[in-house]
């Protein structure tokens, strides 16, 4: 039996999974990186993923979005496997926006023409997009001379364009100041207020309480606790948790039991 | 015999007054050359391209061989394609030995796998970057090839410029293939080696001065395009 937290419903057993996840894992050199998982992402809400640094967050979220196959178990997008359909409903945000030696309105015109979107409609999105994004006056200067706030926004609103279902954010304001953070978050929940649902990293409490309705608290490649994120985080239920909401400096490696 | 300034200043007094055989000779050694560049970049672009973005059985077999084929004795490869250009061999029907057809086909083999090899490089570094953001995206393989051929452009310009190098200053190939034909296949590195031989200085001189400065300003060109592009982050 693994020593896990049984899973509430909301994460195990919505009414209709947008995303599911039976018993996943990936393995590297020996090592169990992600360890029996099963998840499920119900649309229209944004689930944070959380826990330290080499719990697995940035790896699940791979995993999840199908970058990175599973050494077992697999995952389940509205009940298939993940193929290119899928994938085409589903957007990702990397920590490091990844940016194409082009101007900013290069890059969302890029994005936009392999999701197969031309003519009018695509010149119709980008505006949108730059718009959104408030990097209008922006639109022909090169995408990697902007500020790394600018840069994230840019590389949202190109996410977005593409008119996710489900939309992947890996630590998006990890490198940001306050007010980018803030931009980027309005960004998040417009998406969300528009029927987006959301899996975002964070490592920001604050931001997990602005955010999210459903936190996954990872622990070893494990999920140490999951749920209603206000829930948890008043009553957390294991020890990584409560470690980590009372401040303990611990590391992923730190042997903390999670019953 | 002169002194080496007299032979310096008769040289360019030939570059100078735009000698007809030295004006000859240059323009068939960048016809020939730039034929023989564009026709590397345009097999060993994508040839690279594809090597440095996907992975594929054999992968590193073709990456060892394209590397090797980077440092191709160019007598060799004159030897090679004098053998099937000749009357004998299977080529030989399409009578181009001895023409410039024959010395851009030798050139062509001795550029193309620099081309590949050094855009591989670029390509595949480049693709670490991006590979994930494009697997997000769903590109497919025609559409990352382009993207990474065309974001990488500036780095490539170097390529071209390495392959341009490697043409210009060769002389073994098409002296095999070309026969140093006096107004047919005569271009400044046969001519060089030619006239020297013959005592005729001033004109093997003023044929390495036109030499170093096309490598010159060949160079300082791609560079500033280069510098340009970085300066505007597009590099």
């Amino acid at each position: 039996m693994r020593d896990m937290m049984a899973l509430p419903e909301t994460l195990t057993k919505p009414a209709a999974p947008l995303l599911r996840t039976d018993a996943l894992g990936f393995t590297a050199a020996g090592r169990a990186l992600i360890d029996g998982i099963d998840l499920c992402i119900a649309p229209g809400r944004t689930t944070v993923i959380m826990g330290a640094n080499g719990a697995g967050k940035s790896l699940l979220l791979r995993l999840l979005h199908g970058l990175i196959p599973p050494s077992q178990g697999r995952v389940l997008w509205q009940g298939r496997p993940l193929d290119r359909k899928a994938r085409a409903a589903q957007a990702m945000v990397f920590q490091r926006p990844v940016l194409l030696r082009r101007s900013v309105l290069a890059n969302l015109r890029f994005a936009l023409s392999v999701r197969g979107v031309r003519g009018a409609q695509r010149t119709v999105r980008e505006a949108e997009a730059l718009a959104r994004a408030n990097l209008t006056e922006l639109a022909h200067a090169p995408a990697r001379v902007l500020s790394g706030g600018e840069q994230q926004r840019l590389a949202v609103a190109r996410a977005l364009a593409c008119t996710p279902d489900l939309l992947f954010l890996d630590e998006p304001t990890a490198s940001l100041d306050p007010a980018s953070t803030n931009a980027i978050e309005t960004l998040i929940r417009e998406a969300r207020a528009s029927g987006v649902t959301v899996v975002l990293v964070t490592h920001d409490l604050g931001q997990a309480r602005r955010l999210g309705d459903d936190l996954v608290f990872l622990h070893a490649g494990r999920v140490a606790e999951a749920g209603p994120l206000a829930d948890a985080l008043a009553a957390p239920r294991t020890a990584p948790l409560r470690a980590r909401l009372g401040g303990h400096l611990y590391l992923d490696t730190d042997h903390i039991p999670i019953a | 015999m002169d002194s080496f300034a007299g032979i310096l200043g008769q040289a360019f007094g030939l570059i100078l007054t735009l000698d007809p055989d030295l004006m000859e000779i240059i323009g068939l050694s960048l016809r020939v050359t730039l034929s023989a560049v564009a026709i590397a970049c345009v097999i060993g672009l994508p040839l690279g391209a594809v090597v440095g973005t996907f992975r594929f059985p054999g992968r590193t077999v073709v990456t060892v061989l394209l590397n090797a084929l980077m440092g191709l004795p160019p007598v060799v490869v004159g030897l090679i394609v004098y053998l099937m250009l000749s009357a004998s061999g299977p080529l030989g029907v399409l009578g181009l030995l001895y023409t410039p057809t024959a010395m851009i086909i030798a050139q062509t083999i001795l550029v193309t796998p620099i081309v590949a090899a050094l855009t591989r490089q670029v390509i595949e570094d480049l693709h670490v970057e991006y590979a994930e953001q494009f697997d997000s995206l769903d590109v497919g393989p025609v559409a990352r090839v382009g993207a990474l051929l065309m974001d990488a452009r500036y780095s490539l310009l170097t390529v071209a410029l390495a392959g341009f190098g490697r043409a210009v200053a060769e002389v073994g190939a098409v002296l095999i293939v070309g026969g140093n034909i006096n107004h047919v296949t005569r271009v400044m590195t046969t001519s060089i080696a030619l006239e020297t031989s013959r005592g005729n200085l001033q004109l093997a001189l003023a044929l390495g001065v036109v030499l170093l400065i096309l490598a010159l300003v060949v160079n300082a060109g791609v560079m500033a395009v280069r510098a340009t592009a970085v300066r505007a982050a597009y590099a």
